[in-house]
């Protein structure tokens, strides 16, 4: 593999996380429980599809196949989308979605935090971007954190709930295949395996004045950079895709 | 506080367009905290980049006047043309005073 395209494959995984855990925040709208945080998520959402078009514009650049990021976020079945799975897990209820969030919005921050010393200028550049969003959305979802596990006994519980579920999803974000050791090696990518401590102590931070505990049981699911997902996402894709697919040259 | 409905207690906010400008009422937001408060008011109103400082008070606390005191309030100042400033001549280049 020439080094543009494991750079391809790596503008992949991080376009379709953020293009999926996009269209999950979107499905919020008009599903808040109040007007402000109806809001509130949605311009969450935006934020997701702003990098995700960065990352994917620029993967179709690298590719060199003349793809647009429209062409490789709607014509692209599930097998071939690489997001991590925590992007794609389903709403559920607010706590479900307040702990998927804050379990990616702390690694987003680190991850971009790294990204920003990249040897490539325009991972650099998104990287530089997207950390000022990261560092809102995970204000936004450690603050709710707190929230709801010190909130009520029912709030407290549905919290615990949420993260017992969405645990196993976490080790998925840190997995390092051959592609992201090469990059990371190369000065290019970020070397996962060594934010985790840092991600693992601001989670025990919130975790700890939210009230909850993170679950003793250490397996983690895997797949996604093989295009292995949870029964979630075909379902999700068939439903953001299908308008670009009914009408492929549909203009706003 | 007490929270008499499920949507959170009322806040006013108030937005600073640039820096030194003052601070204008801009609307209000539904919040159960000041940070919840905060973040409400600056997704609901600093979206097309409005605003560079936000000030959130809650709409308890705001004093207002009563409508039905205009007249003694506002009215007697009415007839005092001399309080504005139009008698001045302006120096040369400036816009304000």
């Amino acid at each position: 593999m020439t080094t543009e395209e494991m750079l391809f494959q790596y503008c992949l995984r991080m376009g379709d996380t953020h293009n999926v855990f996009a269209h999950r925040m979107g499905e919020w709208c008009t599903n808040g429980h109040i007007l402000e945080e109806d809001i509130a998520m949605t311009n969450i959402a935006l934020d997701h599809i702003g990098s995700a078009r960065a990352w994917l514009m620029y993967g179709g650049e690298v590719e060199g196949k003349g793809r647009t990021e429209d062409d490789l976020a709607y014509h692209r079945d599930e097998r071939a989308y690489v997001n991590m799975l925590i992007s794609e897990l389903p709403n559920g209820n607010f706590a479900d979605t307040i702990a998927r969030n804050f379990m990616f919005d702390a690694f987003s921050l680190l991850y971009y935090t790294e990204l920003a010393n990249s040897s490539n200028e325009t991972l650099a550049g998104i990287a530089q971007k997207v950390i000022k969003e990261a560092r809102y959305h995970l204000k936004h979802s450690s603050n709710w954190m707190v929230r709801l596990g010190d909130g009520t006994e029912e709030s407290n519980q549905k919290l615990q709930a949420a993260i017992e579920e969405v645990w196993l999803f976490t080790g998925n974000m840190f997995e390092m295949d051959e592609i992201d050791q090469n990059l990371a090696d190369a000065g290019i990518g970020v070397d996962c395996a060594k934010i985790k401590d840092q991600w693992m102590s601001m989670v025990m931070k919130t975790v700890t004045d939210a009230k909850v505990t993170i679950p003793e049981n250490k397996y983690m699911l895997s797949g996604s950079k093989k295009g292995i997902h949870t029964e979630a996402l075909g379902h999700m894709l068939a439903e953001m895709q299908s308008l670009a697919r009914a009408y492929p040259d549909a203009k706003w | 506080m007490s929270v008499d409905n499920n949507q959170g207690e009322l806040w006013e906010v108030f937005i600073q367009s640039k820096n030194n400008l003052p601070y204008k009422h801009f609307g209000s937001v539904h919040a159960t905290d000041k940070e919840m408060a905060l973040q409400n008011a600056r997704d609901l109103y600093t979206r097309r980049g409005e605003g560079r400082g936000i000030w959130v008070v809650p709409s308890q606390y705001i004093v207002a006047s009563d409508p039905a005191e205009n007249e003694a309030f506002f009215d007697p100042s009415e007839d005092k043309i001399y309080r504005h400033p139009t008698f001045y001549a302006m120096p040369e280049g400036s816009k304000n005073i």
